[in-house]
């Protein structure tokens, strides 16, 4: 099994959530997170004084796939988040040892 | 008995609500522009004097700002414990209240009084101690101002003009304000780390508050519901609109975008400045005032990274620079047409004697006040302390003062 994490630009969720179903995933978590790579953070200005941002706002996603599923999702991850913009983001893959689904005990590719 | 005069007294009562509910809109004011882990800490200082300033005022608060003067100095305590206050009658004719009615107005000024100087000391503050502080300055400090200025005082005998409070509420509050900033000392991190307002829309909408409470401040000043009610109602708002789109106006001119906290800070400022005026300038002079207020706050600001004091909120930027700026233009704009029972400013034939009284009582405000603040804080920190560990300064007040927690997500 694999893990994958990917940073992306929070407007691009629903995009990427969609192109994952259309694969037949059927599950992933998301949570709001700041982050930087080579974008850079902006200016805000409060009662005169300036505030270099360095973080921007944006949205990390988990998802544990089979094996032979875990390039095309990464693909498809990519394709869907795209905006040739700076700060598009990044994605990550991993080895994932273990997995149970909570409510039956089914483990290993079973519990995806 | 001496008849009252419903339509004021009717007025009157809302006018006092209307001033009381500034109180949770500075607090909403105040707490949007902590950051959220002291959101708490902040909305206590403003809740807790509602309850803290509303008994010592009814106590003794009242009798030493309004009891018959002595000295020109203080009331004396023939009214301690609000004696004699029931049944009796406050104002002659068309503006008789009952005299509850203006005890209790007076009350809720002095709660929001108490509340504007939390601003300079928020995010470092040891709860307990302000509550002692607070106490003290309503006590030391507020009552007597109140009766120089309004009570018969020797302010009052002098001549000089302060419609609302404009020495009374905003110059004292800065005053004090600038003193706690001084012994407590910059938040730690202060000029490095990043301090930003958590919640702007709460500020926006505490400052609409104000704005809306402010019509009882101003226009309640009047003491009772007529011509000279609507006059200062009218200045009001337009002080607080002039304000506003000059403090925009000076955003953008000078290179910025035109920011939400700016537009309601300006309005605040404007707010501030015809405080003073409000019952003593026609419409057109209030625009100017606020316009001139709002520009002057804009650049007050800067007092504190000039001077070097961690003044949080910006009391002294916007309360000291407005309170004095709109108690000098009151000594420009004064005209008896608008108010017989003010005098004619600088630009209405009165030449330089109200600006002169004007000026004493500024100084007369700010030396007292700073000076009283000061000694009550020094000793206050010299035996429990008023500032909290570094330790709960990092992690935020909140938990450490208030054990809670102002969001769970």
């Amino acid at each position: 099994m694999k893990k994958i994490e990917a940073v992306i630009k929070p407007h691009k969720l629903d995009e990427v959530k969609e192109a994952l179903h259309a694969l037949g995933v059927t599950g992933m978590t998301a949570y709001d997170v700041k982050g930087f790579g080579r974008q850079k953070g902006h200016t805000e200005v409060y009662r005169g004084n300036e505030y270099t941002i360095d973080f921007v706002p944006k949205t990390k996603i988990e998802l544990v796939v089979s094996d032979e599923m875990a390039s095309k999702v990464e693909q498809a991850i990519v394709d869907a988040a795209r905006t040739d913009k700076i700060g598009d983001g990044k994605v990550f893959t991993f080895d994932c040892v273990g997995a149970v689904r909570i409510r039956t005990g089914e483990r290993g590719d079973d519990a995806l | 008995m001496p008849a009252i005069d419903t339509g004021s007294t009717a007025w009157m009562l809302v006018s006092a609500a209307m001033v009381l509910f500034m109180t949770p809109g500075l607090a909403l004011f105040y707490a949007g522009m902590v950051r959220s882990k002291n959101v708490l800490s902040s909305t206590m200082h403003s809740l807790f004097a509602m309850g803290l300033v509303s008994v010592i005022w009814a106590v003794i608060g009242y009798t030493l700002a309004f009891g018959p003067d002595t000295g020109g100095v203080v009331g004396g305590l023939k009214f301690f414990g609000l004696d004699g206050v029931l049944g009796s009658v406050t104002g002659i004719g068309t503006s008789a209240i009952p005299t509850s009615v203006f005890a209790m107005y007076q009350g809720m000024f002095a709660i929001i009084t108490v509340g504007l100087i939390t601003g300079a000391v928020a995010e470092r503050m040891k709860f307990k101690a302000y509550v002692i502080f607070a106490a003290l300055w309503a006590l030391l400090v507020y009552s007597p101002l109140a009766h120089w200025v309004w009570g018969g005082g020797w302010l009052a005998q002098l001549g000089a003009l302060d419609f609302a409070g404009g020495t009374v509420v905003h110059i004292a509050s800065a005053a004090a304000a600038l003193a706690a900033a001084i012994v407590l000392g910059k938040r730690k991190g202060y000029g490095t780390e990043e301090m930003r307002p958590h919640n702007i829309p709460m500020s926006v909408l505490g400052a609409g508050i104000l704005w809306f409470g402010w019509f009882g401040f101003n226009a309640g000043s009047a003491l009772g519901s007529g011509q000279l009610a609507g006059s200062a109602f009218m200045a009001t708002n337009l002080s607080a609109a002039a304000g506003m789109l000059m403090w925009s106006l000076a955003e953008v001119l000078t290179g910025h975008k035109p920011t939400v906290l700016g537009a309601a800070s300006g309005a605040v400022a404007g707010l501030v400045g015809i405080t003073p005026a409000a019952g003593f300038v026609g419409p057109m002079p209030a625009l100017a005032i606020g316009a001139i207020t709002g520009l002057a706050c804009y650049f007050g600001l800067r007092l504190k990274s000039r001077f070097k004091f961690d003044d949080a909120l910006d009391v002294v930027g916007v309360h000291g620079v407005g309170g004095t700026t709109g108690a000098i233009l009151t000594g420009v704009f004064a005209s008896v047409a608008v108010n017989s029972a003010g005098a004619n400013g600088l630009l209405f034939g009165g030449g330089l004697a109200l600006l002169g009284k004007q000026l004493v009582g500024v100084g007369a405000t700010i030396a007292f006040s700073f000076t009283v603040s000061f000694i009550i804080l020094k000793l206050l920190d010299a035996t429990m302390g008023i500032r909290v560990d570094a330790e709960t300064e990092s992690n935020g007040l909140d938990v450490a003062e208030h054990a809670e927690t102002g969001y769970e997500f």
